[in-house]
């Protein structure tokens, strides 16, 4: 039995040899944007100027602009399907605008090389919408990922790293079971463990508090505010929830139709006098969002189908 | 009119550049995979875990069917060959039939549905679930820390499960024919030995399983990481990853055959 | 599951794997007998090879000797070369008889042979002078018809006997 385990382990060796070493990095782009440091202000972790993205020739955002300051929690809110999703990916570079700077701890994304890109995803945690726990990992290893894949701790400091981030969210006693166990709530909640496992300077919640009970929703709330707090971290919610977000963030970005059409603290939010957040507070089906789709006028199309038959 | 008359025609047009589309993607994907090779030979336990998974997983139904298939050449072989009087040339039947096609080939198909459609799934799933994307997010590149280990394992299971394959087989025509017919031994074994060549019939049918288990691994990657992100999406990708898979095998099959006899 | 578990079981996969390839190569195939040990090298001419192929065997009554090295045509003599190994132990007189022989009716064909009188022996890079030709079927049924054609002007019930002969 010895004699297999040392053959795996001889097969791991000869292949480690640094003579095998194929690595090849794919440079997406190689040029730079430079600008000027002092053309942004020290207290603002990320900026958007004039930000354009489209899918292929459908526009879904048109010239955003939007700043968030170092320490906050900004809500960015709208519709479905307006563009929210798309400002987030737009910052963690996962997509490249068409125009427009996104600014990132005052270094432009769209001109960081793939290495500079990861260097600086270090430093983003993101929450995705369904948790995107790895499956085939225990709670434990989902959170413990980022720290083996990035850190060289030892083991049993990764160990008292993981459990303190689980102790953080709640979910220490949870730590041997797999995520196919777990509730929409619980695993959002490790998935949330897992983005601050490094610690990272700026957070992304896309959409947090879709599809959960009252308890979980206000759990994930309180989560994402003290975490903010005590880790002093800059966090940016995607969501279309108005009243738990209200609660909890410093400020609010309205977008409509691949615009900012509002903006202001909670505070002011709530006393707006502007139609479309009254309209999106008050859950009206019909005002500044139309209930329609834009089409062509209803006769136009019944006639042009009675034509066709 | 024109365009109803027209439509078949179009619709031939676009399958075909939506193949040849997908053979490039195929081909980009494939080359992307060997430059994020790295991590797999830095880190092999990586390798090690799909070997185990890929590799060690399907030994099972590979040494179930090399056996019967073994077994089965043996009797169709004995009963064919006793007509003309050569039961004795049943062990040179049954080692070049499996070391030179059936090995390579039943083992690459038999990985295809075992090991290659379970790779398709779960590369979908984890990208319709946004693990990829989640990795990525995370710095970690999906490419080298998922897809080329698979690869990679992929590539070394194929030909041990082919060699184990045809190992097996022979055992069980040596069972079919020496144990349960009959035919002496010595002359399966010896006649065996001298019309077995180990460059032009072990090695050939090593090299084959070697290309074959390239491209079922990356034909079942390339379909995972491809699929539409939906339920319906990931389970037609598994499906063409068996039909592809096993066209490509046995269009190959024939291609390196006909290569291998003709440098002969 | 463990990381060493995995090594294990990888271990085990491997070594199967590897172990299965060993045996295809000394088991099924020539590899382990390909080998006949150091030797000399001796060439014959030939008018007819034949189907002979490089590594096939040189046999004497039947036991093998050595084994063809190389096949090639020389374009003085115009006739085929065939320079072969055969084992240190055993030697062989200068007029000693190479054939080209074939193992069964089907079967593969290799060099025989037949040892002669002479007390000088073949040293390395001797060539024997007494060859015999492959039996090209082809050649053998020309002859037969040829012979039989010449039968056939004395008697013309020649033919339908042949062919009963052969039924039988």
């Amino acid at each position: 039995m010895n004699l297999f385990s040392t053959l795996g382990a001889v097969i791991r060796v000869v292949a480690n040899c640094p003579l095998i070493k194929l690595e090849c990095a794919i440079q997406i782009s190689s040029c730079c944007y430079i600008i000027p440091l002092s053309a942004m202000s020290i207290d603002k972790l990320v900026e958007i100027t004039d930000l354009n993205f489209s899918y292929s020739s459908r526009p879904v955002l048109r010239g955003v602009n939007l700043s968030v300051s170092k320490g906050s929690i900004v809500a960015i809110m709208g519709g479905s399907g307006c563009g929210k999703t798309t400002l987030l990916r737009l910052i963690g570079g996962m997509i490249r605008a068409s125009s427009g700077v996104v600014r990132v701890d005052g270094e432009e994304i769209r001109g960081l090389r793939r290495e500079q890109l990861y260097e600086m995803r270090r430093r983003m945690g993101m929450l995705f919408q369904f948790g995107a726990l790895f499956t085939d990992l225990s709670v434990f290893e989902n959170v413990a990922f980022p720290m083996r894949e990035h850190t060289d701790l030892p083991e049993a400091m990764i160990a008292d790293l993981v459990l303190m981030k689980l102790n953080a969210v709640g979910l220490r006693g949870a730590a041997r079971l797999m995520p196919s166990e777990l509730s929409g709530g619980m695993s959002r909640r490790v998935a949330l463990a897992r983005a601050i496992a490094l610690d990272p300077m700026l957070m992304m919640y896309d959409e947090p508090f879709t599809g959960l009970d009252p308890i979980s929703l206000g759990i994930i709330g309180k989560l994402i505010r003290d975490l903010n707090d005590a880790l002093g971290t800059t966090s940016i919610l995607v969501t279309h929830d108005i009243h738990e977000s209200l609660r909890i963030v410093d400020y609010v970005y309205f977008i409509s139709e691949g615009q900012v059409v509002a903006e202001g603290t909670p505070d002011e939010v709530r006393h707006s006098t502007s139609p479309f957040v009254e309209q999106f507070i008050n859950g009206r089906p019909d005002g500044p969002v139309p209930f329609h789709y834009p089409a062509p006028s209803f006769e136009e199309d019944l006639r042009l189908e009675a034509v066709r038959s | 009119m024109m365009s109803k008359l027209f439509s078949p025609v179009r619709k031939l047009g676009h399958a075909i550049i939506d193949a040849v589309l997908r053979l490039g993607f195929a081909a980009r994907f494939f080359v992307a995979v060997i430059m994020a090779s790295g991590t797999s030979f830095r880190r092999f336990s990586l390798v090690i875990r799909e070997i185990y998974i890929e590799g060690f997983m399907s030994l099972i139904i590979i040494s179930v069917s090399g056996l019967f298939v073994g077994m089965v050449l043996g009797l169709q072989g004995y009963n064919t060959l006793q007509r003309f009087g050569s039961e004795s040339a049943l062990g040179v039947l049954v080692a070049l039939s499996l070391l030179r096609e059936l090995g390579p080939v039943v083992a690459a198909l038999l990985f295809a549905s075992r090991a290659g459609t379970a790779m398709t799934a779960e590369i979908g799933l984890m990208k319709s679930t946004e693990q990829l994307v989640a990795m990525d997010m995370m710095a970690v590149n999906p490419l080298s820390r998922v897809i080329a280990p698979k690869f990679w394992a992929g590539v070394i299971s194929m030909p041990l499960l082919a060699a184990i394959f045809s190992a097996v087989g022979i055992f069980g025509g040596y069972l079919i024919g020496v144990r349960f017919i009959g035919v002496d031994a010595g002359t399966f074994w010896s006649q065996m030995q001298a019309q077995v060549d180990v460059r032009t019939d072990v090695l050939y049918g090593v090299y084959k399983s070697f290309v074959f288990g390239i491209v079922v691994t990356v034909i079942a990657l390339f379909e995972g990481f491809d699929a539409p992100p939906t339920a319906e999406g990931v389970s037609r990708a598994t499906t063409r990853t068996v039909v592809i898979s096993s066209l490509a095998i046995l269009v190959l099959d024939f291609v390196l055959t006909a290569f291998m006899l003709g440098g002969n | 599951m463990e990381r060493s578990t995995y090594d294990l079981w990888v271990g085990i996969f491997v070594a199967a794997g590897l172990a299965a390839l060993l045996v295809l190569a000394f088991k099924a195939g020539n590899l382990g007998a390909s080998d006949i040990g150091p030797g000399y090298t001796i060439k014959a001419n030939f008018d007819d090879v034949g189907g002979l192929k490089v590594r096939a065997p040189v046999k004497a009554s039947g036991v093998v000797v050595g084994r063809v090295t190389e096949i090639r045509f020389d374009p003085v003599r115009y006739q085929a070369l065939v320079t072969m190994k055969i084992n240190d132990a055993y030697r062989f007189p200068m007029d000693t008889t190479a054939s080209i022989l074939t193992s069964g009716l089907l079967g593969d064909q290799y060099i025989g042979l037949d040892a002669g009188g002479d007390s000088v022996m073949l040293k390395d890079g001797d060539t024997i002078r007494l060859t015999q030709s492959a039996v090209v079927l082809e050649k053998l049924i020309g002859q037969f018809l040829f012979n039989k054609a010449g039968e056939g002007g004395k008697t013309s019930a020649g033919l339908p006997s042949t062919a009963k002969a052969g039924g039988s």
